[in-house]
């Protein structure tokens, strides 16, 4: 007979002294772990519950400016850094650390238009309704020096926009035509027009730098190469354009945010037909950024709160607001991919956090180990409806959700009445046009 | 399974072309320095696929179909399906890999050639074993107080017991520490640990009572009358009550709610065990059946016919396959629990099992009168021979409960005589999780562990016969979105465009081959579909019992 028990020695089970930590013995067979699905369910459902717990995005709100903020930029090599444009032509520069002023300059006579910094992070650039494009240092001046621009130059119109190129010592304008200065020359390089109509934002392509974005007041996104004289191609919408974002981490798709409510990410290779359309706001949406990790943008609006969208999805994952918040004019989202920073009317700058619920500081190695573990979690139970249903809760004012409301039954009403003529047309000749057709005009190359 | 080459022999190690083949570093001291085994280590597949949970063999129910305004939908769903299985494929590895640090191995009992183990008495095992597992046998005389019921905690570490004659009592087994000893003064049909060794419920004559570790009455719950068995449910923190009214209540011991109380209409309920697996209390009626219930239904999930006369217990084994019962026609069964619910192996045993109990590794036990039979499958998990016993052990008393000691070698019987407590290698789990139940667990751990197990308790209507359903597809919803979208809608969005053909090059493009090419399609389409109904209406002729005798109605048969 040859026999043998199971008999463990304790002493390979239980810590020797009280400073020593505990021995846990793992086994990772599933027949010990029963019920593995409901308990990851339960787990995901407590996960989300806390996500919505801890959901305190509002951080800061900078308080300064004697007028509304109208333009925001981020400073390229500093992540403290902040320049603010107001409607009063006072430009003020921030620190997020200390969440002070640290500067201030009465940059134009009337609205500072448009703002940007160079790419090295020495100087940056403002327009204003005073048809002039300044040049700053970033450092202040020395104790007894005036507050004096580098540069200035005098346009002969009013310029509503001003970008940076990403790496050589070029900026472009816009007003009635986008123009492309070298730094040292008070003469636009070249100018590009196609048609006579206010343009209001120009943007530089990060990646593909050459490559400039456009928006005009006549509806269309015009396209650009700086090396070509002429433009490339526009689109033309149902409504105006804003402004559009270029994505940093995708040369050719950029995002635009429209008048009509909607955001449109459009790829620049196939301008007829937008990759998605991002519908939630209910009023006119004013600015749009990009995260700098490609995946999301963040966009202001006209009713008062601000949204982020995935790139890939038609509706928000997040929706941020105050009651003093008013019309949000600008928004940012800075280079650490964590905060986002808006301007709106009622003179204040706030700062957000791009995570709702993401602890701040330092976390330590277990507490990074279970946010990745409830991360996981939550993607993996979302579509679960009591999951998705606390997930996707969010409280909204009454004026924003009211109106949700009745553009819900304007837009059933709307649907409703397509099919009934489809219904009692001949048919083929009321088509079916899917909603990322519906507002794209025309395309002209 | 593949093979490593001896470290130290003289022949040269072979390299496997399906290795990754590592680049040697080269080092100025020894030039000559080899990995001998190159690669990560090999893992055998029977290994990594216990750890496996994607059934690649599974077609997904619906895959969403390619639209014009999502042309790369499908093959988006399907590159997001082939990363999860790579990362399923590359986890089970890793988890099978990790197997080798398991400290323990499984204990066993071998005869030399020809000798049978069932002939192995207690006595004999008692001394050829080490001191530490010798203490493990022990009998407990308790003929004052009557036919015993006994309870063993998750973790193994404590016993508790109730005489009929109302002596409760319950202990550190393996130090034999007593923890508290009372007397209810009123018959005691049923005992059980809750989640942990401080919490203990006892049914009693007229009303389920809970006491804590040291003898205290913590409740008495009124609700629950005249129970006999008592089942409970970690992970939902249900205990299970059966009851001679016939009822089959749940209370949620967490919140200390009734969840509900399910009228099994089958008369006095005495045999209940639970499913491990899934948590469907399995409950045996007198007219020969076994119902599966769960607290979210007010129905049986299954009746089950398993013995002519009535069922006399049941027992559940811990992956939740296969279910033993015994009935009063003196039969001992087997059943696949696999959905089939066929019985896989019966014997007939001369007197009856009134008693049953399926170890960690699938050891059946069976207490007969006063005998103790165990039956031992090949391996672990696997289905347990009833043709030759494996031990057998006579008591001092009639048997009157039976369970297997988590983690430890041990089965604990009750009976009229008192507690003993077997040895029965081979029957338990060799290595524990820490943090699941750890016998070694010290006060602290457990009200750690405590509060984790609370905050994922599991809904009570979570209960169903298969646990994974509520990661998989929810088909019949997925369905019936789809038809109401399609109503919404007015049309379908997922549908496919009928075929237009391109205008091509100059002169190709006349309306008339146009047309062609159109028919062309349409027909090929047609042709498939016809073909596919063609091979389904085969094989449902295949499928079609092989020995049934052709009947006359035949011919009428479409």
């Amino acid at each position: 007979m040859k026999v043998k028990m199971l008999s463990r020695n304790p002493d390979n089970y239980v810590r020797e002294t009280k400073l020593d930590i505990q021995r846990v013995p793992r086994n990772y067979d599933p027949a010990l772990h029963p019920f593995e699905v409901p308990r990851e369910y339960v787990r995901a459902l407590n996960a989300t519950k806390l996500e919505r717990v801890f959901a305190k995005p509002f951080l800061a709100s900078l308080d300064g400016h004697r007028d509304g903020v109208n333009c925001l930029a981020k400073h390229p090599k500093s992540l403290a850094t902040v320049l603010s444009g107001a409607c009063d032509g006072e430009v003020r520069l921030w620190n997020l650390t200390t969440r002070k002023c640290i500067r201030t300059i009465q940059a134009h006579e009337g609205f500072v238009r448009g703002i940007c910094t160079r790419f090295c992070g020495s100087s940056f650039f403002t327009i204003g309704d005073d048809k002039t494009v300044k040049q700053w240092k970033m450092d202040g001046p020395g104790s007894g020096e005036e507050e004096e621009p580098l540069q200035t130059i005098l346009g002969k119109t009013v310029y509503t926009g001003i970008d940076h190129h990403w790496k050589e010592a070029v900026f472009a304008t816009c007003g009635q035509q986008v123009d492309i200065w070298d730094e040292q020359r008070t003469s636009p390089i070249c100018s590009m027009t196609w048609g006579f109509d206010s343009i209001s934002s120009v943007k530089f392509n990060p990646i593909e730098t050459f490559l400039l974005g456009s928006c005009a007041s006549d509806r269309n996104i015009v396209l650009y190469d700086m090396r070509q004289a002429t433009p490339l191609k526009k689109v033309i919408l149902d409504m105006r354009t804003n402004t559009i974002c270029w994505n940093p981490m995708e040369a050719f798709v950029f995002t635009a945010a429209n008048e009509d409510y909607n955001l449109y990410t459009f790829d620049m290779r196939a301008l007829d037909t937008p990759v998605m359309v991002h519908m939630d706001h209910v009023s006119a949406v004013l600015d749009v950024d990009y995260s700098p990790t490609g995946k999301e943008f963040v966009s202001a609006s006209f009713d008062k709160s601000i949204r982020i969208f995935p790139v890939d999805k038609s509706r928000s994952r997040e929706v941020y607001h105050t009651k003093r918040m008013q019309h949000v004019i600008c928004v940012k989202w800075t280079s650490d991919n964590k905060y986002i920073m808006c301007g709106s009317d009622e003179m204040n700058i706030r700062l957000w956090k791009a995570d709702a619920s993401e602890k701040l500081g330092v976390l330590s190695s277990r507490e990074k180990a279970a946010k990745d573990y409830n991360q996981k979690l939550k993607e993996k139970f979302q579509h679960h409806p009591q999951i998705k249903r606390i997930a996707r809760h969010r409280h909204l004012p009454k004026s924003i959700y009211s109106q949700i409301l009745e553009q819900r039954v304007m837009k059933e009403a709307r649907r409703r009445k397509e099919v009934n003529r489809r219904k009692h047309s001949k048919p083929g000749s009321v088509p079916i046009v899917p909603e990322k057709k519906k507002h794209i005009v025309a395309v002209v190359k | 399974m593949e093979t490593a080459p001896e470290p130290g022999g003289d022949v040269p190690p072979k390299k496997s072309k399906l290795r990754v083949q590592r680049k040697q570093p080269t080092l100025s001291s020894c030039p000559q320095a080899q990995d001998p085994f190159p690669g990560p280590a090999p893992v055998p597949a029977e290994a990594a696929g216990k750890f496996r949970r994607i059934n690649k063999s599974k077609q997904l129910p619906h895959a969403k179909a390619q639209t014009r305004s999502r042309p790369h939908a499908k093959a988006q769903t399907r590159s997001r399906l082939e990363v999860a299985e790579a990362e399923e494929e590359e986890t089970s590895l890793r988890a099978a890999r990790s197997a080798l640090l398991l400290a323990e191995e499984p204990g066993f009992l071998e005869g030399e050639d020809g000798e049978d183990t069932a002939k192995v008495r207690q006595a004999d095992i008692v001394e050829a074993v080490d001191i530490a597992s010798a203490a493990k046998h022990f009998d407990l005389n308790l003929r004052q107080f009557g036919p015993y019921r006994l309870s063993y905690s998750r973790t193994g570490r404590h016993l508790a017991f109730g005489g009929r004659r109302g002596h409760v009592a319950a202990l550190d087994w393996v130090t034999k520490k007593l923890m508290c000893e009372i007397n209810v003064m009123e018959a005691v049909r049923d005992i059980r640990f809750l989640h942990s060794e401080a919490l203990l419920a006892v049914a009693q004559n007229r009303w389920l009572h809970i006491y804590d570790n040291q003898g205290i009455e913590l409740h008495c719950i009124r609700r629950c009358d005249r129970v006999t068995r008592l089942e409970f449910l970690p992970f939902h923190f249900l205990l299970a009550t059966a009851s001679e009214t016939g009822f089959l209540t749940y209370l949620d011991v967490s919140v200390g709610k009734i969840v509900t109380a399910l009228n099994a209409r089958a008369g006095r309920l005495d045999v209940m065990t639970q499913n491990p697996y899934n948590a469907v209390i399995h409950l045996g009626h007198s007219n020969g059946t076994v119902s599966l219930w769960s607290p979210a239904l007010k129905e049986p999930l299954a009746k089950i016919l398993c013995h002519r006369g009535g069922v006399r217990a049941v027992a559940v084994d811990s992956s939740g396959t296969y279910m033993a019962t015994s009935g009063l026609d003196h039969q001992l069964k087997v059943f696949d629990l696999r959905g089939t619910f066929q019985p896989l192996s019966a014997q007939t045993l001369p007197q009856g099992a009134g008693h049953l109990a399926f170890s960690q590794r699938g050891l059946l036990a069976a207490g007969m009168s006063d005998v103790v039979n165990i039956w031992a499958g090949q391996g672990k998990g696997s289905l347990p021979s009833l043709q030759q016993p494996y031990l057998t052990h006579r008591l001092s008393g009639q048997v009157h409960g039976l369970q297997f000691c988590p983690f430890e070698d041990v089965l604990g019987v009750g009976h009229s005589g008192g507690i003993t407590s077997m040895l029965v290698p081979g029957a338990a789990e060799p290595n524990f999780d820490g943090l699941e139940s750890n016998p070694y667990r010290s006060r602290k751990q457990r009200q750690e562990w405590e509060v984790k197990a609370l905050l994922e308790k599991v809904p009570a209507e979570l209960i169903c016969l298969d646990p994974r359903a509520l990661a998989e597809v929810d088909v019949a919803t997925l369905e019936q979105q789809k038809k109401e979208r399609i109503e919404r809608l007015g049309y379908d969005p997922e549908a496919k465009a009928p075929f237009q053909p391109k205008p091509k090059q100059k002169g190709r493009s006349s309306t008339a081959s146009l047309l062609k090419r159109r028919k062309k399609v349409l027909d090929e389409e047609h042709r498939d579909k016809v073909r596919q109904s063609l091979q389904q209406q085969q094989k449902q002729k295949k499928a079609k019992p092989e020995g049934a005798r052709p009947s006359a109605l035949d011919r009428f048969v479409r």
